[in-house]
């Protein structure tokens, strides 16, 4: 006989694994993914893919030759991100860009804070906010959803449906007069994903169906997600039903910009969100209602990163008084 | 020009505001504290390794200036050298210290003590002590998991990759005892350099009956009392099967080392023994 | 909607390979080897030398102090040493060793299969009897049984609960006495339910042993004040609190016993031991041990006496596997791994689990990625992964803060880690750190 195994108990392990739940993710993203081919054509595969190599080997790179560590990049924590980041930006943005925001995310964001489970603030989201600071024209110049035929460099450009709001309220318009006008598309445009944006986020459907399966498959829980479009939805409500002239509905606040990107995916990061379920539900109301405040009072059209990435800065804070519900 | 003035204007009245405001509050909130205290912290190393028993260096300081003598207040690490100085600040005596040095007191190394199980928990001695006997059959020897090498501040301990045992780099350890208090088997002793920075030790801290430590161990302490017969000075004891050195009696003779039936008492920094000795 | 409990929880595979194998009689061994600390507390004192000789069922040692239990001589035989043996975890613990010669009973020891219903004992005289046969919890926790019936001052049980949930993956030693000697079991339950002066009983039993359910049903229609709660497959829901939680819907709170609620908690097996006890005469010497493993021959229960050596029990059930790596005293998720197979059956082994090399080794533990399922998995509600990290670093007065003394030590959390950390190994090291630390400054 072999010299006989000890260790304490449990002896059973449930079989869970860090790859299942990214891969999880990963099966997730899937269908944004065939979205965004299917309205934004090559582009949006050279961009994702580049991403994707970057983010994996820069993550390669630093544990190997940095930090001296074994390399990880495996467990699909670096795939995530560089899924995310390409996600999170215009399909014809340039290669380089994406490049340098793929260092940024996974040198900055992950690595420097001591790789997976130890980084402050989700890493796909650095990435995207510092391109968007360095590089804001390429970085806000939205290829016009036109099918799988959409050239990559030179596409048709034209700008997302919440920036044309935000534009068209400051000439004075009513929001009405902007939807009837057609330049935002109708909700079922909006729904499917017909519209200029990041090249992950249009298609609210395609979010959905990645939701219900990482609700299924319990790798999320369903706290984040619905505070979030609860909070955005009660809010941009109430200031709708103030003055329809001034504020979009919530219907219209919902399925535009990256609402649905980050609160399905990017809000939910395991490693910035809180671990209680009370905790979870602060963190959701606050990304919603600082979302909002950006989008309707603010100079950027658009607010989920930055509401995300507060919301990350939070989150110690939120572990710290938010205990979960104790037994008794 | 004028925004420029009103600003540079209005930027110092906010900085003159503030600090007087931080001045206010700065003495209303003053501690008044032993300035004594900052002295006797300047004189210690700063390694904040907490070997003397107090949180930090700062800790030992204030302990120092609060106490009458210095009875219990000894900074292992800048050793008498210091503790000197610290005295002379606070116009004290300070007794003298000799210097010690953290030893191993097991030598159940991988072909001394057969494993006769794997160990599968955390990398951790305490969780294996807590759990049972460790991966041999002796309930009292190091269970290797390197507790003690995660606890030194010094970096003055580390595995031995092939007997599977600790080992204290003696040109590092400043016997701060973090690793002692770390070893869930208490295997880890401070005990006083010797002359020429020798010692003597029993490297088995087993308190099982011969026969039984043994059989767990070709290297352990069997309580056979040759040694305690042996020695001129009376500085060895046996109690509960197992031999003990006092330092403070031992005068490095060496002649418990050559009796050991098990070769479980160890000499360290002796020069190679005469062939004769031994006839 | 069958009840539960509601915060946390896990599902492990049942793996109930035996639950359909008829209780057997495994036969006396040639030796047998009693350790005198079976139970919680301090051990017993021995009353026999080497040299003497005992009959099954006589008193070998005596219960030291009030939270210890009496242990008695499980053979008939010679006593050929008393001293300390080498137990499941390698340990020398003291214990005394007999000789077996024949198998001659005490006198007074009704060893016939009737059944008897007729309680004629007081309350004072059940629980002296209790004590005398040196009943302890035989769920595994092994609490003397006759201290839990003797409540503190001020407090007084409404209610009994008897826990048949067996929750552990693979273990199947109760769902078969719950099935086999039912009868003994209600009848050792009114005997409970008289000893603590209560008028309710509830049996929680999980729905994944539907016979026992409608067996013991089928008896308590008749029987005043007991009835069986039919409860959903979750685990830990054998821990007291959890169980109490589920039947009645009382929560125990923080650092209190159960019986703040008015609850005290039997075990079934403990329920037959009773009985035994206070009808027959019968003290504490044998019990029914699941022998089970994916790679054993034929899983199954046994009857043993106590002190059998555990490889015997192996060899009954088709002999040790040959890729075996691991043998768990208990279930897979509270059991603890031996070293030593001829280490003797206590009075709390409910079974022996024999892991084979599939599911034998933990993977590397890895990063902490913060999903919080240790979280949600945890059933007293607390943080795993913190309390983790504060015992690394034995942070003493926040691990009390953060409540590890609450912590039943179930394994939900280490089950359920997708980084396989071992959670539960070092917050069993700061509990046990920070109890001692409370307990010194009480003093």
């Amino acid at each position: 006989m072999n010299k006989l195994l000890i260790s304490p108990s449990p002896h059973v392990h449930s079989g869970d694994s860090i790859e299942k739940n990214m891969y999880g993710v990963l099966i997730a993203l899937i269908p944004a993914f065939i979205c965004s081919v299917l309205f934004f054509g090559m582009g949006a595969l050279v961009v994702t893919l580049t991403s994707v190599i970057a983010c994996l080997l820069f993550e390669y790179l630093i544990q190997k030759f940095l930090l001296k560590q074994q390399p990880t990049v495996l467990d699909g924590s670096a795939l995530i991100t560089g899924v995310l980041l390409a996600f999170n930006v215009p399909s014809n943005l340039p290669v380089w860009i994406i490049i340098i925001g793929a260092l940024v995310a996974i040198g900055i964001g992950k690595m420097s804070f001591g790789g997976l489970g130890c980084n402050i603030f989700n890493p796909a989201l650095v990435g995207r906010v510092f391109l968007l600071i360095s590089f804001p024209v390429q970085m806000t110049t939205w290829p016009v959803a036109a099918g799988f035929n959409t050239s990559y460099l030179d596409a048709t450009t034209g700008a997302t449906p919440l920036a044309l709001l935000k534009e068209a309220l400051k000439t004075g318009q009513s929001v009405s007069d902007i939807m009837t006008s057609g330049a935002v598309g109708s909700y079922r445009d909006l729904f499917l994903g017909n519209m200029g944006g990041s090249l992950g986020e249009i298609a609210a459907i395609a979010l959905l169906i990645g939701l219900v399966f990482m609700l299924f498959r319990k790798i999320i829980t369903w706290h984040i997600p619905v505070t979030i479009f609860a909070t955005v939805f009660v809010f941009t409500g109430i200031l709708h039903l103030c003055n329809p002239a001034q504020f979009a509905d919530p219907i219209f606040h919902l399925l535009t910009g990256g609402l649905m990107l980050g609160a399905i995916f990017m809000a939910t990061d395991y490693v910035t969100s809180p671990m209680s379920n009370k905790g979870m539900i602060i963190y959701g109301i606050g990304i919603g209602i600082i979302t909002v405040v950006i989008r309707v009072f603010g100079a950027y059209p658009e607010g989920m990163s930055f509401a995300i990435l507060i919301m990350n800065a939070f989150t110690p804070l939120i572990n710290r008084y938010c205990k979960p519900e104790r037994f008794a | 020009m004028n925004t420029i003035v009103i600003t540079i204007i209005s930027l110092c009245a906010i900085g003159i505001a503030s600090a007087v405001i931080l001045y206010f509050v700065a003495q209303k909130f003053k501690v008044e504290e032993d300035p004594r205290i900052d002295t006797v912290e300047g004189l210690l190393p700063g390694a904040n390794c907490g070997g003397c028993g107090y949180p930090g260096c700062r800790g030992l300081a204030e302990a120092a200036v609060k106490s009458e003598n210095m009875d219990g207040i000894f900074c292992p690490v800048g050793g008498s050298e210091v503790m000197n100085k610290v005295a002379v600040a606070l116009g004290r005596e300070v007794a003298v210290q000799a210097p010690k040095i953290a030893v191993v007191r097991c030598n159940g190394s991988c072909s001394n003590r057969p494993r006769t199980s794997v160990y599968d928990g955390a990398r951790s001695c305490a969780v294996e002590h807590s759990l049972y006997v460790g991966d041999t059959a002796c309930a009292f020897g190091c269970l290797g998991c390197g507790d003690c090498v995660a606890a030194c501040p010094f970096d003055a301990i580390h595995m031995n990759k092939e007997t599977g045992l600790p080992e204290v780099d003696e040109t590092k350890c400043v016997a701060c005892g973090a690793c002692a208090k770390a070893c869930p088997r208490n295997i880890i002793e401070l005990r006083n350099k010797g002359p020429k920075d020798r010692w003597v030790f029993v490297s088995c801290v087993n308190k099982d009956k011969g026969a039984v430590a043994r059989k767990a161990c070709t290297a352990a302490c069997i309580g056979c009392m040759k040694c305690a017969k042996e020695c001129p000075f009376d500085a060895i004891t046996v109690e509960n099967n197992l031999a003990y050195i006092d330092y403070t009696k031992c005068r490095l003779c060496r002649k418990c080392v050559a009796v050991c039936p098990t070769g479980a008492i160890h000499e360290v920094n002796f020069p190679e023994r005469k062939i004769t000795e031994k006839l | 909607m069958l009840k539960t409990f509601k915060i946390g929880g896990v599902h492990p595979p049942e793996n109930k390979l035996s639950s359909g194998e008829k209780i057997q009689i495994l036969p006396v061994p040639e030796q047998v080897i009693i350790p005198l600390g079976q139970h919680i507390g301090a051990p017993a004192t021995p009353i026999v030398q080497k040299g003497d000789t005992v009959k099954a069922g006589q008193l070998i040692a005596t219960a030291t102090g009030f939270v210890s239990a009496n242990i008695h001589s499980s053979v008939s035989g010679t006593v050929v040493a008393v001293d300390s043996v080498t137990d499941a975890a390698g340990l020398s613990k003291p214990a005394i060793t007999i000789k077996v010669e024949g198998d001659d009973w005490e006198a007074d020891i009704d060893r016939s299969a009737k059944t008897e219903h007729n309680i004629t004992l007081s309350r004072e005289e059940i629980v002296k009897a209790i004590s005398a046969a040196g009943i302890v919890g035989m769920g595994g926790a092994t609490f003397p049984t006759q201290v839990k019936l003797s409540p503190p001052p001020g407090s007084k049980a409404e209610i009994l609960i008897i826990n048949g949930v067996e929750c552990e993956p693979y273990l199947t030693a109760d769902h078969r006495i719950m099935l086999e000697k039912a009868e003994e079991i209600v009848v050792g339950v009114q005997i409970l339910m008289k000893a603590i002066d209560v008028k309710r009983a509830v049996i929680g039993i999980e729905n994944n042993k539907r016979d026992a359910i409608e067996k013991l049903q089928s008896l308590t229609a008749k029987t005043l004040g007991v009835e069986v709660c039919p409860l959903k497959v979750k685990y830990p829901q054998g821990g007291e609190k959890q169980l109490i939680k589920a039947t009645t819907g009382r929560a125990v709170p923080s650092g209190a016993l159960p019986i703040a609620v008015g609850a005290v908690v039997q075990n079934a097996g403990t329920a037959l031991a009773v009985y035994e006890a206070v009808m027959k005469h019968k003290p504490l010497i044998e019990r029914v041990v699941t022998v089970t493993g994916k790679s054993v021959k034929k899983p199954g229960n046994y009857l043993c006496r106590i002190g059998t050596p555990i490889s015997k029990l192996i060899e009954a059930a088709g002999g040790l596997p040959e890729d075996t790596v691991k043998i768990i005293g208990g279930g897979p998720m509270m059991g603890r791994a031996m070293v030593n197979p001829d280490s003797p059956i206590l009075k709390g082994t409910s079974g022996v689990l024999i892991v084979n090399d599939k599911e034998g080794a933990r993977k590397p533990s890895r990063n902490c990625i913060r999903c919080s399922k240790c979280v949600s998995a945890c059933p007293m509600g607390l943080e795993p992964y913190l309390l983790m990290t504060l015992a690394d670093h034995n942070m003493l007065e926040q691990m009390e803060t953060e409540k590890i003394m609450d912590c039943i030590e179930c394994g939900s959390c280490s089950f359920t880690c997708p980084a396989n950390r071992p959670l539960l190994d070092y917050i069993r090291l700061g509990k046990a750190r920070t109890g001692a630390m409370i307990r010194n400054k009480k003093k």
